[in-house]
Order: structure tokens, then C-alpha cells, then sequence
């Protein structure tokens, strides 16, 4: 399959049409999307009208954007207009959303064609897209295998050659991890960089929107589409997108990079190897390797499953059967609630919900969520002191490979370990790349994690160019 | 009311109040009551899923004004979300603010010299409106619950003062002066009967000198009459509880108007837990100096200072016209009132038009130009016009505006102060030669009779000042 930036340069140029491209793509979605499980929604006639929209203009000599025709696949916790979104829950099956997230409106705007609604965990809750209601994504690579998650399914589009890009949603992991275990790029962006109007919320202090490409230059290019300054986030950073697509050849000579003994701890063998050989590569490319160590990092995954699903119990609230979505009858208002909230969530979001409730409960909040707010606080002191010694830091995307369907989703614990290397990035809302390196087990793909302070995208992708490179990849 | 001997009521009160912005508090939809059920809705207000708050820089503004006009400090504020379920609450949590209002502390003089202070005036978002159909009108046991959520969102101050008041007659004092404020400072339009003001009255009883006692909470109070009457209902309530040898237990109350009496709501133990924590969709809120600044700047003059000043326009002012200074202040007439006295106008005079033809017409009183309210007082007062003609004139004026003079003129009004007057005047006394016989020997009653006849031949448009100087200038 042709790159983002290669089709979007045919499509501009007149080499082909994004009705052509869409053709292709739906080709791949159609033959693979049964067995894969990727789209719980393709939108074949949005599609075709947004490609025939920027086929006019490019006819017309209009002015089209750096996303020209290129076919794109939507994590389903991102509000299109008029297209059903689900986040996987069967609470909200039938939901149109009124209104785009702003994302996708950039998205449109610079020309891409969104495809479809891809399959995650649910509300993003879990790292396998096991937990989805609608049955769990394949991953392309081994389908008797997990793409990781949540974002398993704009993972697996990318993977299966379904569409060059896709956009996913990180709160803990949940696009790195799943584009390790698929072999692809995946940037967990700034918290702040880009907006989350339209993102149905898991934990909104963590939750960021970001890339899934097969390539850096790819990942970067969409980045720079969706990021820079939204009014209608508060959150959002106030200034515009970074120019990252002009600074990808900037290497990392003089660069002096942290290789953090926490960031491989408990890592499979042939993980622990990958990132010391991509290790030297950096270093054969004039970067100044340090040895870290980072103790803070051991307390993430404790803070992130207090603070994660104390904003999800409240966030999830909402799902009530007042408004929209599944409604249960029963005799009374606080009877339907309950009867609705008990038939419309699945078991990891209940668990998670009754988690964060009784954090945040009177009488438990100082041991728990309070608790977690000050290892939050140490873990950003903790990175900030890391960065005084290092312009970005190296270490795992994930402790082992793609593992097996039903291998760990009757573990929670294990599951939740997964995420263990990507956590503490959310936890300081800083920016982290997960790039393929080598391969593991089975021929599996492995993903090298390479983390920087805020605003750092454009030194992570340089980075991560540097070893896709190495591997003959870009 | 007075309690029994020995015994003192402790109360304070929390009033919610709706900010009049343009728009509601975290998104672009109108706030406006009266509109058509949830047409004034948006994937914010609404809660949606994906949807995020951005908060008014409108509602902030408001919020300050009050707070200074409270004499409270304003600090660097957050919010959190309040959890809990309620159908009328679209996202199932409500955006406020919790240990850091942007409003902390300050105090409120009242007229009758007493200050109650303020812990905290707070920002946060209304809910929506709940109608339940069947039953008792209320949630419990409706056949079918409708919910409006027009008000869903629209920005509300709550102010909470300190347990400083010991009547009923001074909790509605207090009430009554920080409504005068909220609408001084345009925070408000203080309407309680459309709930845009609503109290809540915290209320404990207890011997002289004791330690407070355990309080009740009454709910909701939406008129100033029922503040007073829900109070003593309540203080007296939990005296006799007590003197019987009974506890009085920490519960919210409601307030029923019909039975005028108030009833166990929830007790303590059912207390939800709200699970309060940091709103993660919003920044730390914290006016600059400068912002602060401006809005200091802009802030009218307060009911204490303008009722001070339109009470030293009157010498000997008597009971009614310290309620019509009321009436003027709570209405905010008070500078058409300054515009007349300083054209030399009556003080007397211009306070009641003011408080009674303006105060009438408070609807439409904005068409009103001071300027006619003055010319059309002047008139009356040079005997151009009677008392009956001037409050004629200002009501064509706030029907539909015009000048007072050829209003004055089209009425015919102004044709009977000059010759046809006299005409008048000596056609009456040719008729009634008895009558005017009596007058001229010196029997003033009979002015009464003269003036009686003029105004019948005219249909009340003659000044009876001027019939009467018409009589002398004959006698």
C-alpha cells in the first residue's frame, strides 16, 4: 500500500483520484474486515462523497489540503456527524453524534476520507480490544493473536493495509501499545497539543488523540493536521501546530538520550535486546547515551488505575437511559438507570466505574485518589529531573509481543501490565513514540518506546526517524 | 414571631442566584427563560459524549461584581464536579466550585444597622427543569417525569453567608437588601417567582448563650414570604421538639406553601456522597489584577449608598414615602427621581410618579426618557397640568413615548389653563350666583364646589390650583 503522503501527492498532482484510492482501500476493508473484526461501521457512501469532494476541487484547481484523498480509519470514541458511535458499549448502540470532533473536522478539511468507525475496548478500557461488546479486533500480523488496544482497530487498519492512517485515543497506553504490537508507528501527543472536542471521554486529565502510521513521515504529516489551538477545549495548548514534517531529517546528533533501566524491567529478552541495539543506533547517529533511572516510575500503574477510573465513574455517568442510547425500563427513574447502566457496560468498565467511585468516596479519597494525585506530582518532578540529564528518553513500548486472544483478558492484573512502560506519560501529560524495531517471538514486531517533555513531537519523530531508517524502513 | 422566652434562632442563609449573561456558562447557547422546551440546547449543555465546557469570561465578570459588592476578596479559584444522579442533570455530575470559590469571605450591611458576613460567594452551572406528571407533583411517585433543559448550564452564584442572622424579619432583610445588589450590579434580575433567585435557609435553635445547635436545612424558598414564614415555622418546630425532650436531627426540609409547614426531605444519614474532585475539563480560574480592575471600575453605586442619597432630598420624610424610597431603589428608578428634584421638581412629588405611575410600568419603563419624566413633573407643578393630567401624560409617554408637551396639547390639556379657564370659571359663577355669593362673603368650602362643577364641564382635565386662583382673582 502507498504511503499517506504519496497518495495524497497522486491525488494532488492527478495521478489518481481519491474516488480510486477509497476503491482500493475498501477493497482491502472488505476482503479482510469479517475475519479482523477492524470497522463496526464502514460509512461507504460518506466516503465516497468526501473523496468526490476533493476529486472536484482538485478538478477545479481549488486548493487542497496535505491529506488529500487519503483514505482514513476513526477510533469509534470519536464523534463524526451523523455516523453511529458506539465506544464498543452496547450503551450507546444506535448513537448518532450531532456534531464532529474537531479532529475529524481537521481531518476533512485537509482532505482526507474518513472511512469508518474501528473497533476498541470498551470506552477504551483495556489493552487487547477484548473488552469491546462487539467481539475482539484480529491482528493482521497473527489473527489468532491481539492488536493490542484500545485503539485495537485503528491499529489493525493500518496493519491490514485497510487505510495508510488512522487516529486513535491514548489514556494509558492505548495507541503506542497496540502500534508496537502491530509494527507500526503510534505518538501519544502532548497533553493539550491536540484537542479532545469530540472524544468521548475515559479519563480526561490523560486522554490525548493521536497518529497511527506505517512510517514516521506518515504519523508526523497527520499529526500536524490534527494539532495546534481549539477554543471549544480549555485544555488546549494555546498556541498552533508545530512544524514537524520540516525537522524530520534533524537526526540526533548531540542529542543526549536516557536509557532508563524502569522503561525494560520485567521486558521479554528479545525486547530488552531490541532496545539496547536501537540503543546503539542512536548512538552510531551522534547521540550521547545516559543511564537512567527513574524509581518514580514503579508507582504509575498504582496512580493510573486510581485516577483513570475515578474520572471514568464520573464521566460514565452520563449513560444514564435518560437521553440517548440503550434505555431499560423499570418502575422508577433511579430503577431505569440502574437497569440500563447494568445491561448497557461490560464487565472491565464496571469494575473500573465501582473502582473509581469507591476512590473517590468520602472517607477513602485521602487513602485513594488524594494518594494518587501526589504520585502524579512526584512522577512529573520525577521526569522533569530526568530531563535536566536527557533530551528524551528510550526504553519499551511493551514488555512482550503480541500475545494470544483470551490469553490475559481473564487477568485483569496482567492485562493492566501491558500498559506498565507506558503509563507514567499520561500520568505527566508529556509526549511519547512508539516505533517498530526488530522482532520478537514468532516474527512478531517490536516496538521501542521513546519518550521527551512537553512539546517534544518534533525531536521524538527525528529520533524515531533515525531508527526507522536503521531498519530500512522510512 | 418571637420564640419563647430564652430561646434564639441561628440562621444562615445560601441564595442561588442566575446570572444574566448573554450566553449560558460553558457554551454559546442563548439563556433565556421562556423559550420553547429544549430549544436553547447544544451538545455541551446537553452533555453529550465528547463534549467539553469552555467557561464564560461573561459569568466570571458577574461573579466578581458581586463578590466586591459583598466586600469579598477575590482568590484564585478551581472546580470540581459534584456526582450524583438526577435526570435534570444531563452529565449526571454538576460543574461547581468547591474548597476555592472565586469569592471568599466579605459582609453585608443591612438597613437596620446589622452586618452579616459572607463566607463565600461560588460559580456553578443550573440544572435543568423537571416537570412530573401524576402523583404528588414530585419525583416520587410520578406516572411521567419531562425534563426542560433550557436551564441546563445557564451560570449560577450561590452565596453563602455565615450563620449570623437571629430572625426571620432580619433573614428577609438580608434577603431582600442582596437582591437589591444582584440586580445593582446587573448579576441578576432577582425575579423569584421565575427561580431565578433561590434560597435555602439552614436553621438551628438554642438556648441564650448555648453552643449552635443541630441544623435543619430547608430547601428551595422562592418568594421573601416564604423565607420568613418557612423560618419561623422551622425555629419554632425544633423549640417545641426540644421542650418536649426530643432531638433535633440534621435533615433536609422541605417547605410546602399550602400546608405552610415544612417536612422531613432526607436525613443525614442518607446524605449522598457527592465525590467531589478536580473538573479535568476546565483550568484554574484566576482574574489578574487588571481584569479585576476593570470590572471594580464599573461597578454602580450599591442600595445603601443610592438609599442614603435619595433620602437626604426629603425634609421629615414620612412612612410612605420611606417605603416609596424602597419601592425606587428596588426598582432602580432612583435617577429619574435626582433628574427632577435637580430641575427644581417637588422632591415630594417626583418620588410618587416615581414610585407609583413608573414604578406601574416597569416593563416598558426604558421608553421613558428622564428628560420627558422631568418636563412632564415640571408642568404639574407650574399648575399646566393637574395631578390627574401628569400621571395621563407619563402613561401616553410609557405607551409610547413622544414629547410631553404635545402629548399635553393633543390632549387638550394645555387649553384650559389659559382663557378658556376664566370662560369657564365665569360661566359657573353666573349659574351658581347663591354658591358664589357664599364664596366671595368668605366660606373657602365653597372652593370645593367651584372646583367640583369645573372639572365636571371639563371631564377632570382643569388643575384645581388653578381653578382656585381663578375663583380668587374673581372675589
Amino acid at each position: 500500500m502507498k504511503s499517506a503522503r504519496q497518495i495524497a501527492h497522486d491525488v494532488r498532482s492527478g495521478a489518481s483520484t481519491a474516488v480510486e484510492e477509497l476503491a482500493m482501500a475498501l477493497e482491502v476493508v472488505k476482503a479482510r474486515n469479517e475475519e479482523l473484526n477492524v470497522f463496526l461501521h464502514i460509512d461507504e457512501e460518506g466516503a465516497i462523497r468526501a473523496a468526490s469532494r476533493v476529486d472536484e476541487l482538485v478538478a477545479q484547481g481549488a486548493r487542497v489540503g496535505p491529506l488529500a484523498g487519503v483514505p482514513i480509519a476513526l477510533k469509534d470514541n470519536l464523534c463524526q456527524r451523523g455516523v453511529p458511535t458506539t465506544c464498543s458499549s452496547r450503551i450507546l448502540e444506535g448513537w448518532r453524534p450531532p456534531y464532529s470532533a474537531t479532529v475529524v473536522e481537521r481531518v476533512i478539511d485537509a482532505g482526507a476520507v474518513p472511512v469508518g468507525k474501528t473497533n476498541l475496548d470498551e470506552f477504551a478500557m483495556g489493552s487487547s480490544t477484548e473488552t469491546s461488546a462487539f467481539g475482539p479486533t484480529r491482528n493482521p500480523l497473527d489473527p489468532t493473536r491481539v492488536p493490542g488496544g484500545s485503539s485495537g482497530g485503528s491499529a489493525a487498519a493500518v496493519a491490514a493495509g485497510m487505510t495508510p492512517l488512522a487516529l486513535g485515543s491514548d489514556t494509558g497506553g492505548s495507541i503506542r501499545q497496540p502500534a508496537a504490537l502491530c509494527g507500526l508507528v503510534g505518538l501519544k501527543p502532548t497533553y493539550g497539543l491536540v484537542s479532545r472536542y469530540g472524544l468521548v471521554a475515559f479519563a480526561s486529565s490523560l486522554d490525548q488523540i493521536g497518529p497511527f502510521a506505517k512510517n514516521v513521515a506518515d504519523a508526523a504529516l497527520l499529526l500536524e493536521v490534527i494539532a495546534g489551538h481549539d477554543p471549544m477545549d480549555s485544555t488546549s495548548l494555546p498556541e498552533p501546530a508545530p512544524d514537524l514534517m520540516s525537522h524530520l531529517g534533524d537526526g540526533v546528533a548531540g542529542k543526549r538520550i536516557g536509557y532508563v533501566r524502569e522503561l525494560v524491567e520485567g521486558a521479554d529478552d528479545d525486547i530488552v535486546a531490541a532496545v539496547a541495539r536501537a540503543v546503539e543506533v542512536l548512538r552510531d547517529a551522534g547521540a550521547t547515551i545516559v543511564e537512567l533511572s527513574i524509581p518514580e516510575l514503579h508507582l504509575g500503574l498504582s496512580a493510573y488505575y486510581l485516577i483513570a477510573p475515578a474520572e471514568a465513574s464520573s464521566n460514565l455517568a452520563r449513560y444514564d437511559g435518560v437521553r440517548y442510547g440503550l434505555r431499560v425500563d423499570a418502575d422508577d427513574v433511579a430503577a431505569m438507570n440502574e437497569a440500563t447502566r447494568s445491561a448497557g457496560f461490560g464487565a472491565e468498565v464496571k469494575r473500573r466505574i465501582m473502582l473509581g467511585t469507591y476512590a473517590l468516596s468520602a472517607g477513602y479519597y485521602d487513602a485513594y485518589y488524594g494518594q494518587a494525585l501526589k504520585v502524579r506530582t512526584q512522577m512529573i518532578a520525577a521526569f522533569h529531573r530526568a530531563y535536566q540529564q536527557a533530551d528524551l528518553l528510550i526504553g519499551a513500548t511493551t514488555p512482550s509481543v503480541a500475545f494470544r486472544l483470551g490469553e490475559k483478558i481473564s487477568n485483569p492484573m496482567s492485562m493492566y501490565l501491558s500498559d506498565v512502560f507506558t503509563i507514567p506519560t499520561n500520568l505527566a501529560g508529556e509526549a511519547a513514540v512508539s516505533v517498530p524495531f526488530g522482532s520478537g517471538e514468532a516474527g512478531l514486531p517490536i516496538g521501542v518506546q521513546l519518550l521527551g517533555p512537553g512539546r517534544s513531537e518534533a525531536q521524538l519523530l527525528a529520533a524515531a526517524r533515525v531508527l526507522e531508517e536503521a531498519e530500512g524502513r522510512s | 414571631m418571637t420564640l419563647p422566652r430564652g430561646w434564639e434562632m441561628v440562621v444562615g442563609l445560601e441564595v442561588h442566584t442566575e446570572l444574566k449573561t448573554a450566553t449560558k456558562m460553558f457554551c454559546g447557547c442563548a439563556n433565556a427563560f421562556g423559550a420553547q422546551p429544549n430549544t436553547r440546547t447544544c451538545p455541551v449543555c446537553l452533555g453529550l459524549p465528547g463534549s467539553l465546557p469552555v467557561l464564560n469570561e461573561q459569568a466570571v465578570e458577574l461573579a466578581m461584581a458581586i463578590g466586591m459588592a459583598l466586600h469579598s476578596t477575590i482568590a484564585p479559584s478551581t472546580f470540581h464536579r459534584k456526582n450524583y444522579f438526577y435526570p435534570d442533570m444531563p452529565k449526571d455530575f454538576q460543574i461547581s466550585q468547591y474548597d476555592l470559590p472565586i469569592n471568599v469571605g466579605g459582609y453585608l450591611d443591612l438597613p437596620d444597622g446589622s452586618r452579616v458576613s459572607i463566607e463565600r460567594a461560588h460559580l456553578e452551572e443550573d440544572t435543568g427543569k423537571s416537570t412530573h406528571l401524576g402523583g404528588s407533583g414530585r419525583l416520587h411517585g410520578a406516572d411521567r417525569s419531562l425534563v426542560d433543559y433550557n436551564r441546563s448550564g445557564v451560570p449560577l452564584v450561590e452565596i453563602v453567608s455565615a450563620p449570623d442572622i437571629r430572625s426571620s424579619a432580619q433573614a428577609r432583610t438580608y434577603a431582600s437588601e442582596l437582591r437589591g445588589i444582584l440586580i445593582a450590579t446587573g448579576a441578576s434580575d432577582g425575579r423569584m417567582e421565575e427561580g431565578s433567585m433561590r434560597i435555602d435557609a439552614n436553621v438551628s435553635v438554642r438556648k441564650s448563650g448555648d453552643p449552635f445547635g443541630t441544623r435543619c436545612e430547608i430547601k428551595n424558598l422562592n418568594s421573601l414570604r416564604s423565607l420568613h414564614r418557612a423560618i419561623d415555622y422551622e425555629a419554632l418546630r425544633q423549640v417545641e421538639l426540644l421542650e418536649s425532650g426530643g432531638v433535633v436531627r440534621q435533615e433536609t426540609r422541605h417547605w410546602d406553601e399550602n400546608l405552610l409547614e415544612t417536612s422531613t426531605m432526607r436525613v443525614k444519614e442518607e446524605a449522598e456522597d457527592y465525590r467531589y474532585f478536580r473538573e479535568p475539563d476546565l483550568v484554574d480560574l484566576a482574574p489578574d489584577q487588571q481584569w479585576q480592575d476593570r470590572v471594580r471600575a464599573a461597578l454602580p453605586p450599591m442600595p445603601a449608598e443610592r438609599r442614603a442619597r435619595l433620602s437626604t432630598r426629603l425634609v421629615d420624610p414620612t412612612e410612605a414615602q420611606l417605603d416609596a424610597v424602597e419601592v425606587v431603589i428596588d426598582l432602580g428608578l432612583d435617577p429619574y427621581v435626582h433628574a427632577a428634584v435637580d430641575q427644581g421638581v417637588d422632591p415630594a412629588i417626583a418620588l410618587a410618579r416615581a414610585a407609583n405611575e413608573l414604578a406601574g410600568a416597569l416593563a416598558v419603563v426604558a421608553r421613558l426618557a428622564p428628560e420627558s419624566f422631568v418636563e412632564t413633573l415640571k408642568m404639574e407643578q407650574s399648575g399646566a397640568l393637574s395631578a390627574t393630567q401628569a400621571k395621563t401624560v407619563l402613561s401616553a409617554l410609557l405607551d409610547g413615548g413622544g414629547n410631553p408637551r404635545s402629548i399635553a396639547a393633543a390632549m387638550g390639556f394645555e387649553q384650559l389653563s389659559s382663557d378658556s379657564l376664566g370662560a369657564t370659571v365665569a360661566d359657573l359663577i353666573e349659574q351658581h350666583p347663591d354658591e358664589w355669593a357664599r364664596y366671595r362673603d368668605g366660606d373657602d368650602k365653597l372652593a370645593q364646589f367651584f372646583i367640583g362643577q369645573v372639572m365636571k364641564v371639563t371631564k377632570g382635565q382643569a388643575n384645581g390650583k388653578a381653578v382656585v386662583a381663578e375663583l380668587q382673582s374673581r372675589r
